[in-house]
């Protein structure tokens, strides 16, 4: 018999509206703004009703004013507001570089402690369906970059509920960090509010061969590389950081000393990239004698291409996944990879556009 | 000219802060040279009546956002001055611990925001704060000063946009000194006299004093500020100064041929701490020169006496 708190199965996008209107209902100081989020669409549903619910002061649609948005947001932040700014795709988070990088991130210090900033700065990667060079952007290296802020990638949606939870409850500015594909997906949530706390990764599958980060939907990738790995006879561990930043490294330098294999899969490119950290701050830890083998993985050395057929060459996808740990984890073998009927994931099968 | 609404009580209040803030800045620049204030100072002498004017308005409740140039608005809020002082110097006991220097003010107990050096960013943040009083519903107001530089940010044009949208209880104030660091603003606008228009085509009403009379600023900000409490929305200043020293740093730069002495002569003229001087009488204004000797020079010693901050303070503060 169920509970009213026990975990029921969940869409990501849901969970991510429940969090906000447990939250809402909670603390009168949080507020949603952000483009569209009042309309018909409601950001894909993700704040469907919160403006029925709590009024126009507390959820409201904003100009095409991103870099002012983002200072008001702050402004208001400072003041003593709790203040959620959505963008429908983190492209646009370019346009707020200045007020994140500049006062967000650096508010707490410069102004000796005298100020905080409890702002949630969400925004959605889009990928596929012609998404392309300016919608499919995971910027979230820049942000990990900048002392100060706090950088959040839930894959799932238990993790997205208690991550959304946990940021607006934060005294600090958080990027929220949604992927688009994983919108549609289900996982157990609890009814009730919890956090995901900042700064501890998850281990998702268990194994001795391969250490495989998954980042943002890379680790459903990644999840379903393992289980095709798996029938070829190598074991993955695969870890979900799911706070970049702070970043839980022991985790993750844990099992690779053991596995003495990591392979880190990004939703971004390589270059100065989440991988390249994490597998620099791997190999710091455990130092030279641990004898780890590394790979980074990402989107390729290129700007994201429109066409479904080059779009296929840009993204890391199961396949790739298995076959490069495979190529860790048995060096001394022949080449290996999955057939390519058997890569796709679940809603790669059943989504379609438009977004 | 005297101000037909002031009381003399109300005249040497002016006249204190206007002073007040003067020789804080003259006395800086007159330490700068020993390198006891490591921080670059961006002096507001000779426009000091632009914060001075408007923040004789303000009352506790209200808030002041500024720029890297934010002494005087700082000052003229009620900041602690030997806060500031120490912030300067680099020491534990500054406002911002040491961290911020001149450029990054703040003193939350009195209603100051932190200062910002990039230009126009406190704009928007301003306004943020201005939505939060909105939604308190206490009639508080928020002002926020900028120069003629940071009216060219896009920022500036959004601000102005959602707080006109919204009904914001903000005051933008444009202290136009006709230079953004040495580059004259008819080489960067093409119709230099239209700030004020900017706002007025996005729904804020704009009024600008083109000869720095402490007294007009203060009658429109006392003006807008009375209608804003009421949920009557933002308003816009532009506040016509000229900056006497160079653009950072303690000394005059009229010999370095982007501009010349001759356009300072007509300010000079018409200096508003010697014009209320004149306006306070002799035994009151003599009380309040030494009063402000006397607090500056304990606030240098304050600074210097203080002790510097701990080399494990390097991290604290990065997060809340």
């Amino acid at each position: 018999m169920s509970t009213p708190d026990a975990p029921r199965p969940l869409k990501y996008v849901d969970a991510l509206r429940e969090a906000v209107e447990q939250e809402m209902d909670r603390d009168e100081r949080v507020f949603v703004f952000g483009l569209d989020v009042d309309d018909h669409k409601s950001i894909q549903g993700s704040t469907r009703g919160l403006l029925q619910k709590f009024g126009s002061d507390r959820v409201f649609t904003t100009p095409l004013s991103e870099d002012a948005m983002t200072g008001i947001a702050i402004g208001a932040a400072m003041a003593g507001m709790r203040p959620i700014h959505v963008h429908i795709r983190m492209d646009f988070m370019l346009l707020c570089m200045n007020q994140l990088v500049n006062i967000a991130a650096k508010a707490s210090y410069m102004w000796g402690g005298q100020v905080k900033v409890p702002l949630v700065v969400r925004s959605m990667i889009g990928k596929s369906w012609g998404q392309g060079a300016q919608h499919s952007q995971g910027l979230h290296s820049m942000f990990m970059h900048v002392p100060g802020l706090k950088v959040a990638a839930p894959s799932n949606a238990h993790d997205a509920k208690g991550c959304m939870i946990a940021a607006i409850r934060d005294d600090n500015p958080v990027v929220f960090m949604e992927h688009r594909l994983l919108y549609g997906t289900e996982t157990d949530v609890p009814a009730a509010p919890f956090t995901v706390e900042p700064g501890k990764a998850r281990i998702c599958t268990h194994g001795d061969d391969v250490t495989i980060v998954g980042i943002s939907n890379m680790a459903q990738e990644a999840i379903r590389a393992a289980e095709l790995l798996a029938e070829a006879g190598v074991q993955a561990e695969v870890i979900d950081p799911i706070w970049l930043k702070p970043l839980d490294i022991d985790t993750i330098a844990a099992s690779a000393k053991r596995t003495k294999r990591l392979l880190v899969v990004d939703n971004g490119w390589e270059m100065c990239g989440a991988s390249a950290e994490i597998v620099a701050a791997v190999l710091e830890s455990v130092g030279p004698e641990a004898g780890i083998r590394v790979q980074r993985m990402g989107f390729a050395a290129t700007t994201c291409p429109t066409s479904p057929w080059l779009e296929a060459e840009f993204y890391p996808n199961p396949g790739t996944i298995a076959q490069a740990a495979w190529k860790l984890a048995r060096p001394d073998q022949p080449d290996w990879a999955p057939s390519p009927d058997r890569t796709k994931l679940a809603y790669q099968v059943q989504f379609k556009g438009p977004f | 000219m005297t101000e037909p609404n002031l009381s003399p009580a109300d005249v040497s209040r002016l006249y204190r802060s206007l002073k007040r803030i003067r020789r804080f800045e003259e006395v800086t620049a007159e330490i700068y040279p020993s390198d006891k204030i490591k921080s670059p100072v961006h002096l507001a002498i000779g426009q000091e009546q632009v914060s001075v004017a408007v923040c004789d308005v303000l009352g506790a409740g209200d808030w002041v956002g500024g720029s890297y140039r934010s002494h005087a608005m700082y000052l003229a809020k009620g900041g602690s001055m030997p806060a500031m002082m120490a912030e300067m110097y680099g020491k534990d006991t500054g406002c911002c611990r040491g961290k911020g220097g001149s450029m990054h003010v703040i003193d939350v107990s009195a209603g100051v925001m932190g200062s910002s050096a990039v230009v126009a960013t406190q704009i928007p943040v301003a306004a943020g704060y201005a939505l939060a009083a909105k939604r308190a519903h206490a009639g508080h107001v928020v002002a926020v000063f900028f120069g003629d530089g940071a009216s060219e940010e896009g920022c500036f044009y959004e601000t102005l946009n959602f707080a006109a949208l919204h009904a914001l209880p903000i005051l933008f104030i444009c202290e136009n000194n006709g230079y953004a660091i040495h580059e004259p603003i008819a080489k960067r606008r093409a119709k230099p006299d239209e700030i004020c228009s900017v706002a007025e085509s996005l729904g804020v009403p704009a009024h600008r004093v083109d000869d720095g009379d402490v007294f007009a600023i203060r009658r429109i900000a006392e003006d807008v500020v009375r209608r804003m409490r009421k949920g009557g929305g933002p308003a816009l200043i532009e506040a016509k100064v000229y900056r006497w020293r160079e653009h950072v740093g303690p000394n005059e730069d009229y010999d370095q041929g982007y501009r010349f002495e001759d356009e300072v002569v007509p300010w000079k003229r018409t200096d508003q701490v010697e014009r209320l001087a004149a306006m306070v009488d002799d035994a009151a204004r003599a009380r309040i020169d030494s009063e402000i000797e006397t607090e500056i020079a304990d606030a240098v010693r304050f600074a210097e006496e203080s002790p510097i901050p701990a080399a494990k303070e390097v991290f604290s503060d990065v997060y809340a």
